[in-house]
């Protein structure tokens, strides 16, 4: 059973991280086909957020065909990603493995590596959504 | 969908003073409503004009249909929280319990035992002594385990620590989920009701200053930052809610329903708070309007 | 609804009460021996009453101030004890925000408040008024300085005190009301009750029936007091009303010629000196001279219509005093 949490300052809106949670969460194996996701009322009385947030998210979730609503009895994952995922996305994994090493070559520590890789990645994902 | 509140031209008059100015909402069933607005501005008054308390002094408002305070059947339909959760101080939570029995038709005496327990509260134990925290979630449940159909609360958060506050936000959504309830939230804070609330009220200085579901709020608030310019000179569909100046920039509110293709703005979305803000930031309006409502 | 009025009643209740009752037992204890006394003590003495009935009163003033001050007291205790705090101490607390919105009117729960509260109040009185009245009805009679009529005695025998109480609880409600704090509340509670008591037997209750006006010889049923100034040799009369335990309203003496006079000279033939034949010759004296009393009085038969006619005023002033308080209850408060 996954367990969602919220960052409020993220910019990013309640929905869409429970969303990424769950698509996260398939690819790290950690959800799998048959597997139910919480309840409304179990995510809001842990978050305390509001309720049609999370029909949203498990709508968006069903949208992409990554979940099933099943009425009276909950919302259930209908594919398991992770395997497929990680093993189609090798050449992805080894680019990035050179990329490391670069990072590191040009005198890089830990934190520069992580705040280049971070502001990039969000500039580059707000001028998709915008 | 049935609007859970209904106000026309909503006024109410303490002695000289307009607590409540021509306010006109429209506020649908099924939603958590937030109600936000600095101190003074009419949220407990415009809470007391819907629970039945006090009648209005001009306008009409109807509440799931019904006059407020009515009748029996009216008030059964109503919960409501008050600010600093009352309690008697004499008398032990399960005192509070038999009160609810004895005065509500619709009275779910297993629920509020349930809830009681699941708070590890003792029900021997006198309101009095309870903390904060305890007692609010005793007023919870006490507006709860009434089976009502809409639940007002003032202010409820206001005085609690964090973590009272975070348990009984859980609390009162958990129950609005599972009991299908329509919420209203009245707080000073945008902060206690960015993540609760999917409907929003901004109230400032009597006067309902913007109404409507957050989603759309903020798809259609956007901030432009940008060369200095003259407020008027902004097209008319973009309406400016908030405007600040440097002598070189100028910064935007605007709300508009069409997209903005002046290339010389940078547009940036707002966070809840900003927007709120914005509407209680009367100085640095540009234009004023009475009512502004997001049509569905 | 009327558990939470007993839940949150019940406190003052058994402390009045339960003064009451200990009160009560006093009367039941003592009051049978008192009958018996004055009943040998009548038998007893035949003609010549008078020592015995001075003795009897000298000996129970005491008890006899004590049990009256006992009935006078329960109704401002009532107004300030359960009328005050009724709605002055929800308000206080903010309890008014809970209940009022549980699913009951407001006009439903002031309804079963005062109801409940009310037959308290009038039963409690009652009680204890008969109690009073039953121990008391022996010492009456015999109090002279204590007429059954006269304003400190009424106030605390039959049925009126049902009256002062229920008026007190409605007043000590609507100030609680208006007030909507609990001490301040009770303070002005007690100062309005007490200005009402006592302005009633001076403003009003004279005037509740016409008066007895009677223009009578001087003699010594009419005569409360005399005396004789040495100075300027004038006689000052004091009258009283005629029958025992009427009540006076005012006295005054008329000269021959009909006018009013604060002194009369001493007759010349010294009847009315100590070298004359003593009161009863005084008095011949000066009727025969031509003075005269006019008494404005009401007789002790009066007494009865007086309860009534009062009681009827006060249960008129609760029940309006009841009639506001829904009204700003519904309009007024939140």
């Amino acid at each position: 059973m996954i367990e969602f949490h919220l960052d409020e300052r993220s910019g990013v809106s309640p929905y869409l991280q429970l969303v990424r949670q769950v698509r996260q969460a398939l690819r790290l194996g950690v959800l799998r086909a048959g597997d139910q996701l919480p309840t409304v009322k179990e995510v809001v009385g842990r978050l305390a957020i509001n309720p049609n947030t999370v029909l949203k998210a498990y709508r968006e979730l069903e949208h992409e065909g990554l979940v099933a609503a099943r009425p009276g009895v909950g919302t259930f994952v209908t594919v398991t990603l992770a395997d497929s995922s990680l093993a189609a996305h090798a050449p992805l994994r080894q680019d990035l493995r050179r990329w490391l090493a670069k990072a590191r070559r040009a005198g890089l520590d830990d934190e520069s590596i992580e705040a280049l890789f971070l502001t990039t990645f969000r500039t580059t994902a707000g001028e998709d959504i915008a | 969908m049935t609007a859970v509140l209904q106000a026309r031209g909503l006024g109410k008059k303490y002695g000289k003073h307009w607590a409540l100015t021509d306010c006109t909402l429209d506020v649908p069933a099924g939603h958590v409503v937030g109600l936000v607005g600095p101190n003074g501005a009419g949220k407990t008054t415009l809470l007391n004009l819907a629970s039945g308390a006090l009648p209005p002094t001009s306008g009409t408002i109807t509440v799931l249909g019904g006059r407020p305070g009515a009748s029996t059947a009216q008030l059964a339909r109503v919960g409501f929280v008050a600010q600093d959760t009352p309690s008697y101080a004499s008398l032990s939570i399960a005192d509070h319990l038999t009160l609810g029995a004895r005065l509500n038709p619709g009275w779910d005496a297993e629920l509020a035992r349930q809830r009681i327990e699941r708070l590890g509260l003792d029900p021997a134990q006198r309101a009095g002594k309870l903390s904060g925290g305890q007692r609010a979630q005793l007023a919870l449940t006490l507006g709860i385990a009434k089976r009502p159909d809409l639940l007002l609360l003032d202010e409820p958060v206001a005085a609690l620590d964090p973590l009272a506050r975070r348990e009984f936000l859980q609390g009162l959504l958990e129950a609005a989920v599972e009991h299908e309830l329509s919420v209203v939230l009245s707080s000073h804070l945008v902060s206690d009701l960015e993540r609760a609330c999917d409907y929003l009220i901004v109230l400032v200085d009597s006067r309902v200053q913007v109404a409507g579901e957050v989603e759309e709020l903020l798809a259609t608030h956007h901030r432009l930052t940008g060369p200095r310019r003259d407020p008027e000179r902004l097209p008319a569909e973009q309406q400016v809610i908030s405007a600040s100046h440097t002598d070189r920039q100028s910064t935007f509110i605007v709300r508009t329903d069409t997209p903005i293709h002046d290339p010389a703005w940078t547009v940036s979305q707002l966070s809840l708070e900003d927007l709120v803000l914005a509407y209680m930031n009367t100085t640095a309006r540009a234009h004023y309007r009475p009512v502004l409502e997001v049509q569905r | 609804m009327i558990w939470l009025t007993w839940r949150q009643f019940r406190t003052a209740a058994l402390a009045v009460f339960g003064a009451l009752a200990a009160f009560a037992v006093i009367l039941a204890i003592t009051g049978p021996a008192l009958a018996s006394e004055y009943a040998t003590g009548i038998a007893a003495c035949g003609e010549q009453c008078g020592n015995f009935l001075n003795s009897f009163y000298d000996d129970l003033q005491g008890a006899f101030l004590g049990v009256t001050a006992a009935i006078l007291v329960l109704p401002p205790v009532i107004g300030v004890f359960w009328g005050a705090p009724l709605i002055s101490r929800e308000l206080e607390a903010g309890t008014h925000r809970l209940v009022w919105n549980q699913s009951i009117t407001r006009t439903h729960w002031l309804a079963v408040k005062l109801t409940l509260i009310g037959l308290a109040v009038m039963t409690a009185t009652a009680l204890a008024s008969v109690a009073v009245t039953w121990w008391s009805s022996t010492v009456d009679q015999v109090a002279e300085n204590f007429p059954r009529l006269g304003s400190l005695v009424f106030d605390a025998r039959g049925i009126v005190p049902i009256g002062y109480s229920a008026f007190a609880f409605a007043l000590g409600v609507v100030v609680g009301m208006l007030i909507r704090r609990t001490l301040p509340a009770m303070a002005v509670t007690l100062a309005v009750f007490v200005a009402v008591q006592l302005a009633m037997p001076f403003l009003v209750r004279p005037y509740l029936l016409p008066s007895t006006q009677a223009t009578v010889e001087i003699s010594e049923s009419i005569l409360d007091g005399l005396s004789i100034s040495r100075d300027d040799n004038t006689i000052r009369l004091e009258g009283k009303a005629p029958d025992p335990g009427g009540w006076l309203l005012s006295s005054r003496i008329l000269d021959p010629s009909g006018t009013a006079v604060e002194r009369i000279p001493s007759p010349a033939n010294g009847a009315c000196t100590p070298r004359g034949e003593g009161m009863s010759d005084c008095l011949a004296e000066l009727n025969r001279l031509g003075y005269r009393a006019q008494l404005s009085y009401h007789p002790p038969t009066r007494f009865w219509p007086f309860q009534w006619i009062e009681t009827g005023i006060y249960l008129a002033a609760t029940l309006t005093l009841g009639v506001f308080c829904f009204w700003w209850l519904r309009r007024r408060v939140s």
